[in-house]
């Protein structure tokens, strides 16, 4: 790394400090006898990425999911724009969840929908009727910042993987989130289409400087987007830093994520 | 039992004997707690339907368009089995009648079995077949590829945008459709007792409803309410709660059909004891 770009790294960093978005206090989750997160403390920045490595099975797609409330937490604190989610009512809950996306592993798109439509439910739902051409600019210009402006009236089924994760990415780009937590969104896909992904991630990182989470097994991803890595290992952060730290790390297992 | 096949009958039979027996009894105790597991929860997804649908906000594009796909799409089929069932009925029935002398009591005779069970029993056991397990693989379908959670995501209810406007299309479209196939059954019983003989159609409508009365078609009716709502309840419950795995899909439909038409005939009867007890 140059010193340039070292020093540019410090600034964002000062930067980020100023305000943590989302933060878990000793957070813990079990279904059953199966205790998936033992004791999670994290904090995400504004305007950071941060990716976060793990097994398969090590209860990562629990840990955004508790974010917007698919999960519900057993112990532990979640903050989300400096406010404990718990003690939120119903109304303010809702607001907070509105600036957050989701980027689903399978994508999540509607097969019974159109391309169109796919994009216009996120919207009347979470906006009420909104005007026509409204409604169509935002779905246009969704579409236009993943690349995918002809496909406007295809179905889910008629794209290929890389373009549903694109679909995937428009549909929650288009409420404008404040935080994006992404579920493996290169997993499945070419390395090209992956390469095109990240930098996708990265664009909306930037365009919209949103604080993302990045669940990820694609190390070349973590590398392109993460500006701090968290390893997750049986429920517990296991480690964190740069990718260039926990590259060279004294941890064999660690080291093994990298290779 | 596969495990009695791989091993050497005649050295361990008297152990395999006493496994068996007990592996018979964990079996059969698993699967009475499945079975009270299963009826737990299909009650507490019913319950939750009957909270869900009177809140607001009503899903009301979703369930028009819901309505319109279940009905719709069953239309042809049922239109068909429909008339086969009463020309079927009728040219069956012919000779047996035949022989008491009785052949002018041909309409009257396939319009009562057409009205009061064979219409609405045929035709929910193709709606469970078609409308059940679509429904079930449907929903199924949604829950393995995150498209429930997605929705719940966009700050919707997944359960009454997707379940309770399927239960309530079931519910009303079935009875549409069991009128509907009466309807075509009749017809056909018009055109099977014209194969043989010559009725006209005003002759054979006015002997078809002089023999129906009030009573055979109201319990008729109110019965296929119950057999659309069983069906849409049903494939839903099995859809909403599948594993999440591809095989939950298949699993899913086949389930929906198999309670769902099991269902069909336990309302059946029980609707048969309430009508029976009420005209007695
Ligand atoms: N809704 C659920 N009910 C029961 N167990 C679950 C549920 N969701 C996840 N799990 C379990 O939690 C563990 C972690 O799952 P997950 O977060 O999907 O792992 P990953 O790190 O691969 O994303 C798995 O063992 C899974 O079986
Ligand atoms: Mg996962």
């Amino acid at each position: 790394m140059t010193i340039v770009e070292s020093s540019i790294e410090i600034k964002k960093d000062i930067k980020q400090n100023n305000s943590v978005v989302v933060e878990m206090r000793n957070l813990k989750k079990s279904f059953e006898k199966n205790h998936v997160l033992r004791d999670i403390n994290l904090s995400i920045n504004k305007g950071e990425n941060l990716v976060i490595l793990g097994q398969s099975g090590t209860g990562k797609s629990v840990l955004i999911k508790c974010i917007v409330g698919l999960v519900e937490l057993d112990e532990g604190k979640l903050l989300i724009f400096g406010k404990d989610i718990s003690e939120l009512k119903n109304k303010e809950l809702i607001e907070i969840r509105k600036k957050i996306g989701f980027l689903f592993q399978s994508g999540a798109l509607y097969d019974s929908m159109t391309v169109r439509e796919n994009l216009e439910f996120p919207l009347t739902r979470q906006l009420g009727s909104i005007p026509k051409e409204e409604m169509n600019s935002l779905i246009v210009e969704a579409l236009t910042d993943v690349g995918l402006e002809e496909a406007i009236d295809k179905t889910p089924s008629e794209l290929s993987g890389g373009m549903r994760k694109r679909l995937g990415l428009a549909r929650t780009l288009i409420l404008k989130p404040e935080i994006m937590l992404y579920d493996e969104p290169t997993t499945g896909l070419d390395p090209i289409t992956s390469k095109e992904i990240s930098r996708l991630i990265l664009e909306v990182q930037k365009k919209y400087n949103t604080s993302s989470i990045i669940i990820t097994h694609d190390i070349e991803c973590a590398k392109l987007t993460a500006n701090r890595i968290i390893v997750i290992k049986d429920g517990v952060c296991a480690a964190q830093g740069s990718y260039a730290d926990l590259e060279k790390s004294a941890d064999s297992w660690i080291r093994s994520f990298f290779e | 039992m596969e495990k009695t096949i791989t091993q050497k009958p005649d050295s361990k039979k008297q152990n395999l004997k006493i496994d068996s027996e007990n592996d018979d009894e964990s079996i059969s105790k698993s699967l009475l707690k499945k079975f009270f597991i299963e009826v737990s929860s299909l009650t507490i997804f019913t319950l939750r339907f009957f909270r869900e649908v009177l809140k607001p906000p009503y899903e009301f594009n979703e369930l028009v368009k819901q309505s319109f796909l279940i009905g719709y799409k069953s239309l042809p089929l049922v239109a068909i089995t429909g008339f086969i069932i009463g020309l079927v009925l009728t040219i069956q029935s012919r000779p047996t009648l035949a022989k008491f002398g009785a052949e002018s009591w041909l309409p009257a005779m396939v319009a009562v079995s057409i009205i009061r069970e064979i219409g609405p029993v045929i035709t929910a056991l193709i709606f469970a077949g078609k409308v059940g397990s679509g429904i079930g693989a449907e929903l199924a379908s949604m829950n393995v590829t995150e498209q429930i959670d997605a929705m719940q995501v966009s700050h919707t209810n997944p359960f009454k945008y997707l379940v309770v406007t399927r239960v309530i299309s079931a519910t009303v479209m079935l009875p549409l459709l069991v009128i509907f196939a009466d309807a075509v059954g009749l017809f056909g019983s018009f055109i099977g007792v014209n194969l043989k003989g010559n009725v006209s159609a005003y002759l054979f409508f006015s002997q078809v409803f002089q023999s129906l009365e009030f009573k055979d078609l109201f319990p008729a009716i109110i019965k296929t309410f119950f057999f659309g709502f069983a069906i849409g309840l049903i494939g839903s419950y099995k859809g909403y709660n599948s594993n999440k795995g591809t095989e939950g899909v298949g699993k899913a439909a086949n389930t929906a059909v198999v309670f769902g038409s099991l269902m069909i005939f336990i309302i059946d009867m029980i609707a048969v004891q309430i009508t029976s007890l009420f005209q007695s």
